[in-house]
Parts: C-alpha cells; sequence; structure tokens
C-alpha cells in the first residue's frame, strides 16, 4: 500500500523534520517496513552533505566480524574521497552502518559518486547542498529518533511509509530514492510500476545505475535522465504520465521545488492542501491533519494531474 | 474407486467414460440456469431501473433498532479515540435513545459513522478520511468538512451532505439514498453504483460512473474521461464539460420529467445553477454490453 508525504514552506524555513515526522507516523498503517526522509535545508553552495551506508541492518547480525569489515569499507571510502580531493569537514554516524559526511569538494561528483559505491556494501542515499536524506527500517518515530531529525531545520521535504510488496525489507529497497547523480534530488512513490523492466533495461543501456529490484527506484533514475537531457522538473512529470505504466502517485523534490504526478487512472490516493504559507500532502488526509489540526480546505489531484511549488 | 462411482451416480453421468453432464441429460448450461432462476428474458434495450413512489416510507427500520428522539443531542469527542471506539460510543448514544449526535475534532479519521442502520442526525464538525459513513441504513448526516476514498460505500438510505470536497470512489455500490457533496469529487464516482442518487456540486474525476447499474448521478460541474464507462443501466446528469464518455455510454435526451427531477433535487440541497439545468446533458447506457455475451467476436470489437 505505501504512503507519501510532502511539504513545502514558501519563501521560509520551519520545523520539516518534526513535522514530517508527524505526518509519517500518521500514515504508519500503510506501511510499517520502512520510512525514509528526504528533507531540505538551507543550500549550502560550498559544502557537499553526502548520506550513504556501508551495510544493510540485517547485516549487523550476520557474523562477528562484521563492525571490522565496516570499519575497513569506511576506510576505503574516506581513502576515495581523498583521491578525488574531497575534504571531509564533518562526519556523523546515527547507525554503525549509515553516516553522514560534510564535504568540501570542487570537480566531477558523479565519478567520486561512482567511485565511492564501488567499495562492497557501500550505496550513496544522497549527495547535495541542501539535502539530507534518511531511511532505515522501523516506523517514522524509530527512525526519527535514531538519526536525530526532530530538529531539523529546512524548507521542504518529501517521505514514505513502506509495505513491500515488490522487493525485499531492506534499506536499500526504502524510499526516498535520490536521483542518482543528480544533486538534491529525491522520489518517493505509491503505486506498481507494470513496464519496470522495460524501461530499466532502456536506462541501464544509457549507462544509469540500479542498486535495488524495486520498481520504485526506476522513477528516480528516470527523472535522472530527463534532468540529464535539459528537462525542467515539470517536463520530467509530465512526459511520466505518458511513458510510466501502471498505476502511481509520486512527489519529487529538488532544491528549492516540490512537484507530484497521478497517473492516467488516478488508482493511488493524493490529498493536497495549499495555503499561501505552505503545501502539504500525503496519501491520507489524517497525515496533512497531523500538522493542521485547525479547520482546512483540502483537494484530491485528478487523473494525470502534475503539480510543481516552489520554495 | 467405490467412492468414485459412487460419486459418478450421484451426479448422473461419468466423466471417467467421457459422458458429459449436456450430453447424458440433453439439456444445456443455458437450459439448467434458467430452470434455477439464473437467467432471465434477453434484455433489449429496456431499462431495469425501479422508479420510486414519491410518498414512499424509505425510512426501513429494523427490528433490534433503537427509538431514537431527534431531539435529543449530545457532543462526541473524538479527540484521542480509535475509529472503533467512536463508533462503539455513537451506538451506545443510540442506545440511550440520543437522536441528534454532533461529532467533534474527527480530524480526517478514518470509518467514522460505519454501519449505522438507524434513523439518527449526524452532524460531524470536520473532516473525515476513507471509507467514512458506508454501509449505512437510514441517517441523515452532515458533514461540515471534506470526506476522503470511498464515502457513502454501500449505503443503502438515508442523506449524507458533505460542504467541502470528496475523495475518489465517492458512493461506490450505493443502493438506496441521497449522497451530497457540495465540492468536487475525485475519481471514479458512483463505481457499481446499484440505486440511490449522487449529486456533486463541482467537478468529478475520470471513470465517474463506471459499471454503474442504477441510480442516478448529477454532476453540476465538469466530468473526468470515460465518464459511465461499462455502465449497464442509470443516468448521469452533467452541467458542465465531459472529457470524453466511456464505452457504451451515450447522450439522451433530457425530458421534461428530468428537468423537473434535476430542479427539484438540486434546488432541496441548495445546488441550483444560477442559469438553471436547460444545459444539462444526459447520459444513459447504449444497452450494447447486455449482450455481449451472445455477441460474435467482430460484434465485440466494434462495441469496445
Amino acid at each position: 500500500m505505501c504512503g507519501i508525504a510532502g511539504l513545502i514552506h514558501r519563501g521560509k524555513s520551519s520545523d520539516v523534520g518534526s513535522e514530517m515526522t508527524s505526518m509519517l507516523t500518521a500514515l504508519k498503517h500503510r506501511g510499517p517496513d520502512s520510512t525514509g526522509f528526504a528533507v531540505y535545508g538551507e543550500p549550502n553552495e560550498g559544502d557537499y552533505i553526502m548520506r550513504l551506508k556501508v551495510a544493510e541492518q540485517e547485516d549487523m547480525a550476520s557474523g562477528y566480524d562484521m563492525q571490522d569489515k565496516i570499519d575497513a569499507r569506511i576506510a576505503i571510502v574516506e581513502k576515495r574521497l581523498a583521491e578525488h580531493n574531497a575534504s571531509i569537514k564533518a562526519k556523523d554516524s546515527a547507525t554503525p552502518y549509515a553516516l553522514r559526511y560534510v564535504l568540501s569538494h570542487e570537480g566531477d561528483t558523479e565519478a567520486m559518486a561512482r567511485y565511492i559505491e564501488d567499495v562492497e556494501g557501500t550505496e550513496i542515499l544522497s549527495l547535495g547542498n541542501a539535502l539530507e536524506l534518511i531511511k532505515d527500517l522501523g516506523d517514522a518515530n524509530v527512525v526519527a529518533d535514531n538519526y536525530g531529525l526532530r530538529d531539523f531545520k529546512g524548507t521542504h521535504g518529501i517521505g514514505h511509509t513502506r509495505m513491500a510488496t515488490e522487493s525485499d525489507v531492506d534499506i536499500r529497497s526504502a524510499h526516498p530514492y535520490w536521483a542518482f547523480p543528480y544533486n538534491d534530488v529525491s522520489v518517493v512513490h505509491n503505486g506498481q510500476i507494470t513496464n519496470y523492466w522495460l524501461k530499466r533495461r532502456q536506462m541501464e543501456q544509457k549507462g544509469h545505475r540500479f542498486m535495488s529490484s524495486c520498481d520504485s527506484e526506476l522513477l528516480a533514475v528516470y527523472t535522472a535522465d530527463n534532468l540529464a537531457n535539459g528537462a525542467t522538473l515539470e517536463d520530467s512529470l509530465k512526459a511520466s504520465i505518458e511513458e510510466i505504466d501502471g498505476v502511481f502517485t509520486y512527489l519529487v523534490a529538488t532544491r528549492d521545488e516540490l512537484g507530484m504526478a497521478k497517473d492516467t487512472m488516478a488508482a493511488k490516493p493524493l490529498v493536497l492542501y495549499e495555503s499561501d504559507d505552505m503545501i502539504a500532502m500525503a496519501s491520507e488526509e489524517v497525515a496533512i491533519r497531523a500538522i493542521l489540526p485547525q479547520e482546512i480546505d483540502t483537494t484530491d489531484p485528478y487523473d494525470e494531474e502534475i503539480r510543481v511549488w516552489k520554495a | 474407486m467405490e467412492s468414485m462411482s459412487v460419486m459418478a451416480e450421484d451426479m448422473g453421468y461419468d466423466p471417467r467414460a467421457g459422458e458429459t453432464r449436456d450430453a447424458k441429460e440433453g439439456t444445456t448450461q443455458e437450459d439448467r440456469a434458467r430452470d434455477l432462476g439464473m437467467m432471465s428474458e434477453q434484455l433489449k434495450n429496456r431499462s431495469m431501473e425501479v422508479f420510486f413512489e414519491v410518498g414512499e416510507d424509505e425510512n426501513y427500520t429494523y427490528p433490534w433498532t433503537d427509538q431514537v428522539d431527534f431531539n435529543k443531542r449530545t457532543e462526541l469527542d473524538c479527540e484521542g479515540k480509535p475509529t472503533t471506539q467512536v463508533n462503539k460510543d455513537i451506538r451506545a448514544l443510540m442506545a440511550e435513545g440520543y437522536g441528534t449526535i454532533v461529532l467533534k475534532n474527527p480530524r480526517g479519521m478514518h470509518s467514522v459513522g460505519v454501519g449505522i442502520l438507524n434513523k439518527l442526525n449526524l452532524i460531524v464538525e470536520g473532516s473525515i478520511g476513507y471509507f467514512g459513513v458506508g454501509l449505512i441504513d437510514g441517517p441523515n448526516v452532515r458533514i461540515q468538512g471534506r470526506v476522503g476514498w470511498s464515502c457513502g460505500e454501500n449505503m443503502m438510505a438515508g442523506t449524507v451532505v458533505i460542504e467541502k470536497n470528496a475523495g475518489s470512489t465517492f458512493g461506490a455500490a450505493m443502493r438506496g439514498g441521497d449522497l451530497v457533496c457540495k465540492g468536487s469529487v475525485g475519481s471514479r464516482t458512483g463505481i457499481d453504483q446499484k440505486g440511490g442518487t449522487i449529486i456533486v456540486g463541482g467537478d468529478t474525476g475520470a471513470f465517474s460512473g463506471f459499471m454503474m447499474q442504477r441510480g442516478r448521478m448529477v454532476v453540476c460541474g465538469n466530468a473526468g474521461k470515460n465518464l459511465g464507462d461499462s455502465m449497464y443501466d442509470g443516468t448521469i446528469y452533467v452541467g458542465g464539460e465531459i472529457r470524453d464518455l466511456g464505452v457504451d455510454a451515450v447522450p439522451a435526451e433530457l425530458t421534461d420529467l428530468d428537468k423537473a427531477w434535476l430542479t427539484r433535487k438540486l434546488t432541496q440541497y441548495d445546488l441550483m445553477p444560477e442559469k438553471g439545468i436547460d444545459h444539462f446533458t444526459k447520459i444513459i447506457a447504449g444497452k450494447m454490453l447486455w449482450n455481449y455475451d451472445n455477441l460474435e467476436p467482430n460484434e465485440k470489437k466494434l462495441i469496445l
């Protein structure tokens, strides 16, 4: 089933971390397997924020020497960062397998990202100037607490509660997906994509990488491909209605935008609230009510509808 | 082996010997279905719609229902309560004779007010989520906010009036009563509608009236694509633009009877357009699908 939610404040920062946590907690019944957040702070052009995992949560119980392996992987990652002239300005780890780096880097970030993902068990969850992408097994409260998300301030964010139907219960199959290699672009999705393998082969032939067999990852790769070809977010969302088969509603966030697209059958829900100050959307109104208890007007976007909002 | 023989004896034919029931009994599946009352006459462009008498008492009550007094009013705060508790509380209040219940702070709660098989004035001060007031038979419900997906699903009798917007599958499989949304609704409104009246003050989305079987739907605004797709019967009235019609949905003449009915219903719910109802388009089933199974393959292609 899965639940998705999005939130964007117009022209100001807010408590996006706690707001998204409240929204996703209200959607827990739509998917208890994993929870993910892509939240956007004020962009810092000088620094890159890179979040990555060097193992899956389940790997931690796979052997006595797992921590040694993780330490070795982290050492290689940091060595490769240095080889790409990226200096580490800050480093945090919320869990033994998930790390956050603040990097100073000039050069080809895609080449650096590919080099780092070549390290065994390593996947870059996000890379950008504003995006912080956090996802793990458990509900919104567990993930938010483990990763210290509640104090995060920013302009916008998207999130996802997952009920695994197409692939495994693990971090690589959890949402949001970063639109590798595009800085600050993330995607969450609710639905099933029926031409997944066809489109995946097309994307792989173009050189795009897939880290999971989750059909939702296709939307991130597809968006990245469109952006690479000069499309705007609105163009990409519009094209997806024609080119992606299946039933879907998905949200895409960039550094300063949040967009939504709904398939031609309008089979997956989304409730939308708009005001002068903020826009909130979720699979169910109960998620919007979690942050806006007062009486508000909400609407359901129609079939083939796409929308894009600026922060 | 003995049991197989007994089975063949019971059946009247032996499948192991290549016998078929049709050959043995000299009957066809169609004959047997007719004998069992499973098939009626061939349907030939004739409406199956049942028109109720205006004065007919639709407030059928069940023997076990509580005697409630509409003048006995109370409030029920939903804050912090799970849906099941709210619905139990509604029943407990009805058992105490309360005929008017005001729900406070529903805040998008799902499945509120389902399965009320009694007379009741239920007033919801706020918005509710999915599957609100489904399977009801008798209450009058007024919702001051909006409703999520599948409001009034399988509703049998009563009146539901929503002041704001509604989600998709509004009135799915509805059988009777009036279901009114003064705002706009999502997609697949009245899917599988079997009776009753759905009225939408604003627009409706794609596939509205999909596989509609009976009843009436009124949309004062625009209708999305595939309106009335595969509808068997029933009537859809649209005041705005129709993006396109679904398979076997066809326009029909708006008669004086239609106009009188529309005027009465829209006036009743304060949704009468300023320019009247003469501009409404009436959509009915073309009935080509009624005999679909009897068609030759090429004829089926012509319909679809």
